[in-house]
């Protein structure tokens, strides 16, 4: 918040010309700038959202009439899982980290992520690990078709042989997102610049220190889920298989244990996101920084208790349904702290709306909205209507659409200039937003009908009464779809001759990142700035 | 089915304008739950439109404030923005109310969730249990088990006829039960996990392997008539295509259902025993083949390489030194492909396997009886 007091500052006549980035090809594969690997990042996981959103389009394009007419219910499944898998690990979470990777440092006042070289082989992991993933496609039998929860036995003892390959591709990322998560706290908390207490930290920091300890927590647990799968594959065990003493349904706790809290690595850092746009637009601080970081707090916590609400249908005891329904009811105060301050944000603000801002308003709007709906899911008699229907489809793709990823366009908007040097054009920008937007409802709001009138998920072929709204979702996907390669066409255009950006860029912006030129150089902060 | 786009964004807006209002505007289009015919449907149909307002109430109330601000507060009216950024006293109030709101839509559900799960004093007692891909019933009290298979044509499913009314949730045997008793279910699986899943009844749980779960329902007295459902968790190629059909009768013809069932059984047992002449194999082999192989192997014969072989010239299938594998594998199993010994009996394996010897230009002229099916089956 203070950030903007910073008054000393490296520009242009620093020493970037000793080392600059080196040449050609190399320079991507050996660098250890924070930058360059955020940028990596990025485009990693804007090639998985495109291939995720490919595999999204063939569902939607089966699911456009009742009748098979596309693809075999064998192939259907391939498509819904690694669609799940990719977008959550190969298009959400990279796409985070790319942005912790650029914008930690220079929010902090540091010169680089603290562990530079770790933060270089986290990054050359992925490619090789969605390689893996992408090849099961191809490989014979089939590529995982068990859902991207890969409930056992479906999963351990009727899954294809690609299974391996798939078990040892979770193991790669999670290798990745650990490493990862262990550069962000070391770096949160010892390259601050001086003077920068922890609540005094840009909201972003906050929220991706708290994401990081998640995925530390997590990821091993993910780990030894399909370490247990792998050795009840080939080795004889019988952890998940009740023939041999084992329980299915210990595969699904500690599924959801990791489960739960990953769909908030997801959301956690765009809360932070928007925390940071919605003052600079309002042209107003923050309302309530402080219950901010409580509430992220509370959240990430309680993401630890609530797991088995996705398991209310599996027959647990009475009480262990009261105890996990009371707990995720719980999450709404929290989270409701969280929009109610961004609602007071705005209130008697100066508000503009540039695409960042309708971005971040289209999520504050729509997130919420798939906040009710998990509200609604939550109470457990009505969570049996609603499980494994299009309803929870509808509720999970409104808290990731409108939620995590256009928190993610939110925030490539808004820093972009930054980045390049170079302003988007804003008519395109807005294009953009109201295409994606408008069709994105428009493929997702009518799942919540298909749901509460009765149809199952990952069904590749429907009952004649859910033909109407499933057309109309087909149809919104595309939309949709196409909608995300014009922004790839608004990126590349302003990278390549966008407008001369000025090192503020926006009106109101606060933080050590507008103090800094546009596009920021190579290395910056080489001595630290004194935040007062 | 077919609709032009801006028919689609009509029904759409329209949709979203009515929903949670009965309107008979759209009545193809169901929006919302169905309140079901038990009354653990309706209390659950009540709570989900408790929730729904109150979620619609807060959502107009935060709504309202950020539009106020976004029409009112804009710069490009020259508003000028205020300076505040903290009130400790409103933060606290929002948070302590959403506390009193979400108390008070536990209070409903949990005397709801109390209801459901007191399976005590049950008037009869059905184990359900999920194969892949259809559903096995057993009225425990009354020794009477039948298998539930979809009947919807391939033919419908790729597009070669018009497709049925209930297509895709039409099966052959109808589970048949009592309107106005506590039926009690027994849910099991064999394979994978399924989930029995009934919305007019408010019914759903899985189906795990290795363990049994319990559910009930009461349909309410003057709700006779048939009801579906299908399977609800993802248990493998053919996981849309396992529905569930329940007929729901009064009483009095729940028992004469009853009745006509145990004579139909005696009957079976009967045919397990007789000489059985090729036509009648054929005609049954055929009509068996479809409901059960077909599902894999196809109605050609030809199968799914790789993951479901072809039968057509398969030497196991057509070569008379194969011919106790060819039984065998059908009763026990071979790596993919399930063991039918306990789903079918021995005439239907007979049949299916007279059958598959013929058909498809096969033509062995060979027969296998039940008799034969037995032999193998003592064998073990």
């Amino acid at each position: 918040m203070s950030a903007s007091t910073a008054s000393h500052l490296h520009t242009k006549d620093d020493h970037d010309h000793h080392h600059g980035p080196r040449k050609g090809l190399m320079r991507w594969v050996l660098t250890t700038n924070h930058k360059d690997i955020g940028t990596l990042y990025l485009w990693l996981s804007f090639a998985s959202f495109l291939i995720g959103g490919v595999l999204a389009l063939l569902i939607r394009m089966e699911l456009f009439k009742p009748g098979m007419q596309l693809v075999n219910p064998e192939f259907f499944n391939q498509l819904t899982t690694l669609h799940g898998l990719i977008m959550v690990f190969g298009a959400i979470m990279p796409a985070f980290v790319g942005l912790a990777n650029w914008l930690l440092p220079i929010m902090l006042g540091a010169p680089d992520m603290a562990l530079p070289r770790l933060n270089n082989w986290s990054f050359w992991i992925l490619p090789f690990a969605f390689s893996m993933l992408l090849s099961t496609l191809f490989m014979e039998g089939s590529a995982p078709n068990f859902g991207w929860t890969f409930y056992a036995p479906l999963s351990t003892e009727y899954g294809p042989p690609s299974t391996d390959f798939f078990i040892f591709a979770i193991h790669m990322m999670g290798i990745s997102s650990i490493m990862g998560a262990i550069n962000v706290i070391a770096t949160i908390l010892n390259m601050r610049a001086p003077g920068m207490t922890l609540m005094k930290m840009p909201i972003f920091c906050w929220t991706w220190l708290i994401t990081a300890f998640l995925l530390i927590a997590v990821m091993p647990v993910l780990a030894g889920a399909v370490t247990m799968m792998l050795t009840d594959r080939h080795f004889g065990t019988s952890f998940f298989s009740a023939g041999g003493g084992g329980d299915p349904i210990m595969f699904q706790h500690i599924f959801w244990f990791f489960g739960h809290p990953e769909v908030y690595i997801m959301i956690l850092p765009a809360f932070g996101i928007i925390s940071q746009i919605l003052p600079t637009f309002s042209r107003k601080p923050l309302f309530g920084y402080a219950s901010m970081v409580y509430a992220t707090c509370a959240i990430a916590l309680l993401s630890f208790t609530v797991w088995a609400h996705h398991m209310f249908t599996v027959g647990m005891p009475l009480a262990g349904e009261l105890f996990f329904m009371y707990a995720t009811m719980l999450i709404a105060v929290p989270t409701g702290v969280k929009v109610f301050n961004w609602a007071a944000t705005m209130y008697r603000g100066s508000l503009s709306f540039e695409t960042p801002m309708l971005f971040a308003l289209a999520f504050i709007f729509l997130f919420t909205l798939g906040g009710f709906s998990g509200m609604m899911l939550s109470i457990t008699p009505a969570d049996f209507q609603y499980h494994d229907t299009y309803f929870v489809v509808a509720h999970f793709h409104y808290v990731l659409v409108p939620g995590a990823l256009f928190s993610i366009f939110a925030a490539v908007y808004y820093w972009l200039p930054k980045w390049t040097g170079h302003y988007y054009s804003e008519i395109l920008g807005k294009t953009h937003f109201w295409l994606s937007v408008i069709s994105m409802n428009v493929t997702f709001f009518p799942m919540h009908f298909l749901g509460l009138a009765g149809m199952p998920r990952r069904i590749p072929d429907y009952a004649l009464q859910f033909a109407n709204f499933n057309q109309i979702a087909s149809i919104g996907a595309f939309v949709f779809g196409a909608s995300q390669v014009f922004f790839l066409y608004i990126v590349i255009k302003t990278i390549r001759n966008g407008k001369k950006a000025t090192d503020q860029v926006w009106e109101n912006a606060h933080g050590l990142e507008w103090t800094l030129p546009s596009p920021a150089p190579y290395h910056t902060f080489t001595t630290p700035p004194v935040v007062k | 089915m077919s609709l032009t786009w801006t028919k689609s964004l009509k029904v759409f807006l329209g949709a979203v304008l009515s929903f949670g209002f009965s309107s008979s505007t759209w009545a193809d289009y169901t929006l919302n739950m169905t309140q079901g015919v038990s009354s653990v449907s309706a209390r659950i149909y009540d709570l989900h439109m408790i929730i729904f307002w109150i979620c619609t109430i807060i959502a107009i109330l935060v709504y309202s404030v950020m539009i106020y601000s976004i029409i009112r507060h804009r710069k490009s009216r020259g508003y000028k923005a205020a300076e505040f950024h903290e009130s400790t006293t409103v933060e606290i109030i929002w948070t302590i109310i959403p506390f009193f709101i979400l108390i008070a839509m536990a209070i409903p559900a949990t005397s709801t969730l109390f209801d459901m799960e007191d399976v005590s004093d049950s008037d009869l007692t059905i184990k359900v249990t999920g194969y892949r891909w259809y559903w096995h019933y057993d009225y425990l009290d009354e020794d009477i088990s039948f298998f539930s298979r979809l009947t919807t044509p391939d033919d419908q499913v790729y597009n070669l006829v018009p497709k049925g009314e209930h297509y895709l949730l039409e099966v052959d045997n109808h589970l048949v039960v009592p309107v106005g008793k506590k039926i009690r279910f027994l849910i099991g699986s064999k394979d994978v996990i399924h989930s029995w899943w009934v919305p007019a009844f408010g019914v759903k749980k899985d189906a795990i392997p290795g363990f049994i779960r319990q559910i009930w329902t009461q349909i309410d007295v003057d709700k006779p008539g048939i009801y579906r459902g299908q399977c609800a968790e993802l248990c493998g190629a053919k996981h849309g295509y396992m529905p569930i059909v329940v007929e729901a009768k009064p009483y009095d013809e729940y028992v004469k259902w009853l009745e006509e069932q145990k004579q139909k059984q005696a009957a079976a047992s009967a045919d397990e025993d007789k000489e059985w002449s090729y036509d009648e194999l054929m005609v049954k082999g055929e009509k068996e083949y479809n409901m059960v192989c077909a599902m894999c192997h196809q109605a050609s014969g030809k199968g799914l390489p790789p993951t479901f072989p072809s039968l057509v010239d398969s030497p196991i299938v057509r070569t008379k030194d194969q011919r106790i594998h060819h039984i065998r594998n059908v009763l026990y199993g071979k790596n993919a492909m399930p063991a039918f010994g306990e789903q079918l009996s021995d005439v239907q394996i007979a049949a299916i396997i007279t059958y598959e010897r013929n058909a498809w230009g096969h033509e062995t002229k060979e027969m296998v009886q039940p008799q034969e099916v037995k032999e193998q089956r003592q064998k073990g």
